[in-house]
């Protein structure tokens, strides 16, 4: 891969990001003694602490639309969402050998039951459901929490020996608050100039993100955010949007190429929210990096239909994203059976309602093939906010 | 079949219980008492009551909505409101019924509430759910009770500090601040002490399916039963007279050698024994019950009794340490059981109450039975060689209730026991 060469570093990580056989993660392991392999469900999972353990976390999400469905069928009724049935084919087809654990983050009762299916099958050599506290008070739900990560640490202490000192887990932070903050560069290039690169081309990249190591990430990014920085291509006539309610379960990459092609530039998702859900730095020259780790999640943590929101109500965090990011309208794009984002849907577009922000919204699968009907949809909303309406008052964080 | 019997004693404290409950709730304004919405499974009702509150369980709302056919017509309304079909109906019902007046099975409205207490063992649409309902009573105070998962298999210490914790510093203050009473630990050990009676009961009468012909129906009685520890009665005197009562009735049906009750009177002969995973459907209730009944098939154990509490593998409220066995109490209830938990425990009701079969009845709403159920199943089948049935409804919409389907699912199944048993006794 030409790293000066746009072309070729999204064609890369799209290779990267589809690869079901995860070569890289593999290959990475191999290539070093004491090496783990950590898979982890969406959405967050702080990386940082498998990294400073000689390990490299990975995202599972699922099969797509690149997995064909022949076994998953029999562990799922057919009103459960997608994702968890090609997840158990891809573990039945041995997708996951040299994966030494898995994480299931605490973010609905699908994913918090695969973690015990799992179990009962024997995969990798722990298999640890996190849960993330409710309760964001310090002494309470960070006792909790660190706690939590503690239990993690301990099981890959188990399988290679390597102890996270000060020094390793305040350098993992550091290399991901770099990642952090190079993806949030190329939404912020992106809401600028979103025609410099599509919406797809971004997703990749992001994705990649999930099966790499974060050096090698971060020398992509870096890349990525000095080539488009640079003026290319041509703005066009399309609305801003904002997609929301896709941050498990991932839309086929087809969706998102529709959602542009049909007349609106995506800059602002939560597709892959797991990489950006810290919001800014975590400290990295504390004497106690696991505590950093810790607060983070507390204070800095996205919004997100897994957390409860009281206090800090998500239609008002909605709100402020799309006034940040200027949209002009918001896509509510949610898996078929996601009881946690189709719940959410009542209030925040209640929310819309009242503003006066135009939504539509849709179902859709990984596996979902084709687009017809919401390519129409979309079109037709992108028609009538060009036609008819003023756009939402500007505002900064 | 014998004629429909008389109603016993039990039945009539439990319809006195639960009217005076309703009256409680509709003479608020008089008495000034407060009122808690919370959720059945790990409800902390005794803390409510050492409060002196009221609790309202919106999920009993709309069960009893869906058994008065109303919950179709709530469950329209919230889905004309912005709410999926793809998502849980106990939430749309309830919404449904609140932008309706929220009027209770008595006929009258049920009271706003004072506070919600969100405590959401074993399921995140319960989280969803008060996310929802804090909107539609704004300014309510919300109290949150996260209860961690035994996903290791067990309870840590650390989880039950976590759990103590949030009982002292967020549960506590605010139930102070809303009833305007202190915490008394002392009144709330009494209560627990009656708790753990109650306990001991519960696990007595289910275990009475031992005797053959089971005296009890354990799922769709046995929902019945569970009703007064699961709308606020634990702990409550009434309770320890109601399950003393109900217990000696059965003491009473196993000298005779009597099956369960059914609507239809008792079941004279037991011809298949089974153990049911998964809630049942409210809005057919009596339809489906009598699809079992007529085949003399008696559920002899039921995951869904113990939604609300597992007391047969030794958990028992110690008074002594009450916030401690509040938090264990809400770890326990059996969907916040793992799924090797969950098969284990499944597993030994089919052998300790020697079941033919296995029937799982997977409900549409539900992710937090649902989601894995068929694994559970062919485990079970694996395990035990024991047959398995599965039918598929719904708890409240009876749009997915399929009357034929499930008749015609239900009759292959009792066919497979039957032709078994053939097998089995053949010498
Ligand atoms: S798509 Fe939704 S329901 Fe399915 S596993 Fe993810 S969060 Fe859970
Ligand atoms: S998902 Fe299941 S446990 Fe949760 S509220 Fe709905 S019916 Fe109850």
């Amino acid at each position: 891969m030409h790293l000066n060469n746009l072309k070729e570093i999204v064609a890369r990580c799209e290779e990267l990001a589809f690869d079901l056989s995860f070569t890289r993660a593999r290959e990475w392991k191999s290539q070093g003694e004491g090496r783990i392999i950590v898979g982890h469900l969406p959405i967050y999972f702080p990386r940082e602490i498998i990294h400073a353990a000689n390990g490299l976390a990975v995202g599972i999400l699922g099969g797509g639309d690149k997995k064909l469905i022949i076994r998953g069928d029999a562990y799922y009724q057919s009103y459960i969402c997608h994702m968890p049935r090609s997840i158990i084919e891809l573990a039945i087809d041995k997708h996951f050998e040299g994966f030494d654990g898995f994480i299931f983050p605490s973010i609905c009762d699908v994913i918090r039951n695969l973690s015990g299916m799992f179990q009962i099958m024997g995969e990798g050599k722990f298999v640890k459901y996190l849960d993330f506290p409710q309760n964001f008070k310090p002494d309470i739900g960070g006792t909790f929490y660190r706690h939590e990560l503690q239990t993690v640490l301990d099981e890959v202490y188990k399988l290679n020996g390597v102890e996270v000192t000060t020094e390793r887990l305040n350098h993992s932070i550091s290399l991901f608050n770099i990642n952090r903050s190079l993806i949030s560069q190329l939404y912020n290039i992106r809401q600028e100039f979103p025609w410099r690169m599509t919406a797809a081309d971004l997703y990749h990249i992001v994705r990649a993100g999930y099966v790499l190591p974060v050096e090698e990430h971060n020398e992509i990014l870096t890349n990525v955010v000095r080539l488009i920085s640079q003026e290319s291509g041509d703005p066009m006539d399309k609305i801003r949007v904002l997609v929301i309610g896709a941050f498990c379960e991932q839309p086929p990459v087809g969706l998102i190429r529709t959602i542009e092609l049909a007349g609106c530039y995506i800059v602002e998702d939560d597709f892959l929210l797991g990489a950006r859900w810290i919001q800014g730095d975590i400290e990295t020259n504390s004497n106690d990096p696991l505590e950093s780790v810790t607060s983070a999640y507390l204070e800095k943590s996205t919004f997100s239909s897994s957390v409860f929101d009281v206090g800090n109500p998500k239609e008002v965090r909605l709100l402020n994203l799309i006034r940040y990011r200027k949209v002009d309208g918001v896509i509510f794009a949610a898996p078929s059976f996601c009881d946690p984002a189709l719940l959410d849907h009542p209030i925040l577009q209640k929310e819309c309602n009242d503003k006066n922000i135009r939504f539509i919204s849709f179902l859709y699968s990984e596996n979902t093939g084709q687009f017809k009907v919401i390519k129409e949809q979309v079109g037709t909303f992108s028609d009538s906010i060009k036609l008819w309406d003023e756009p939402v008052p500007a505002f900064s964080l | 079949m014998s004629k429909e019997a008389a109603k016993e004693r039990s039945v009539i404290i439990q319809k006195e219980m639960i009217a005076s409950l309703f009256k409680e709730l509709g003479t608020v304004k008089e008495t000034g008492k407060k009122v808690v919405y919370t959720f059945v499974p790990g409800n902390i009702s005794e803390l409510i009551l050492s409060f002196d509150m009221l609790p309202v369980y919106p999920e009993l709302n709309a069960l009893q909505s869906g058994m008065r056919k109303k919950s179709e017509g709530y469950i329209r309304e919230a889905e004309q409101h912005g709410h999926s079909e793809d998502v849980c109906t106990y939430v749309k019902c309830d919404v449904g019924m609140m932008l309706n007046g929220n009027i209770g099975p008595t006929g009258e409205k049920i009271p706003n509430p004072d506070l919600l207490l969100l405590s959401y063992t074993g399921c995140f649409t319960f989280l969803k759910w008060f996310e929802t309902l804090e909107r539609l009573y704004p300014g309510v105070p919300v109290a949150l009770l996260h209860t961690p998962y035994q996903e290791a298999h067990k309870i840590t210490p650390e989880m039950t500090a976590y759990m103590v914790k949030q009982l002292k510093e967020e549960v506590i203050p605010k139930m102070e601040q809303v009833s305007g009473n202190k915490y008394d630990e002392e009144k709330l050990k009494s209560i627990l002490r009656n708790s753990s009676k109650v306990e001991d009961y519960i696990v007595k009468i289910f275990d009475t399916t031992k005797h053959r012909p089971s005296p009890i129906d354990a799922y769709f009685a046995g929902v019945y039963y569970i009703g007064p520890i699961n709308s606020g009665f634990r702990g409550t005197p009434e309770a320890v007279d109601y399950y003393a009562e109900l217990y000696k009735e059965i003491l009473t049906r196993i000298e005779k050698k009597l099956g369960p009750i059914t609507p239809e009177g008792e079941m004279e002969e037991e011809r298949f024994r089974l153990v049911v995973e998964g809630p049942p459907n409210w809005t057919h209730f009596r339809e489906f019950w009598k699809l079992f009944y007529d085949m003399g098939a008696v559920i002899v154990a039921s995951s869904y009794t113990k939604v609300g509490g597992v007391y047969d593998m030794g958990f028992r409220v110690n008074p002594d340490k009450p916030l401690e066995s509040l938090a264990e109490y809400c770890m326990n209830c059996y969907t916040n059981l793992n799924l090797q938990q969950r098969v284990d425990l499944l597993s030994k009701c089919i052998t300790d109450y020697h079941a033919d079969g296995f029937l799982v009845n997977s409900i549409k709403s539900c992710n937090s039975f649902s989601a894995g159920q068929l694994m559970m199943m062919q485990q079970l089948e694996r395990k035990l060689e024991i047959p398995t049935g599965f039918i598929e409804s719904d708890l409240v919409d009876p749009r997915y209730f399929s009357y034929s389907n499930i008749k015609n699912r239900l009759e292959s199944f009792f066919q497979m026991l039957e032709q078994r048993k053939m097998i089995l006794n053949r010498p």
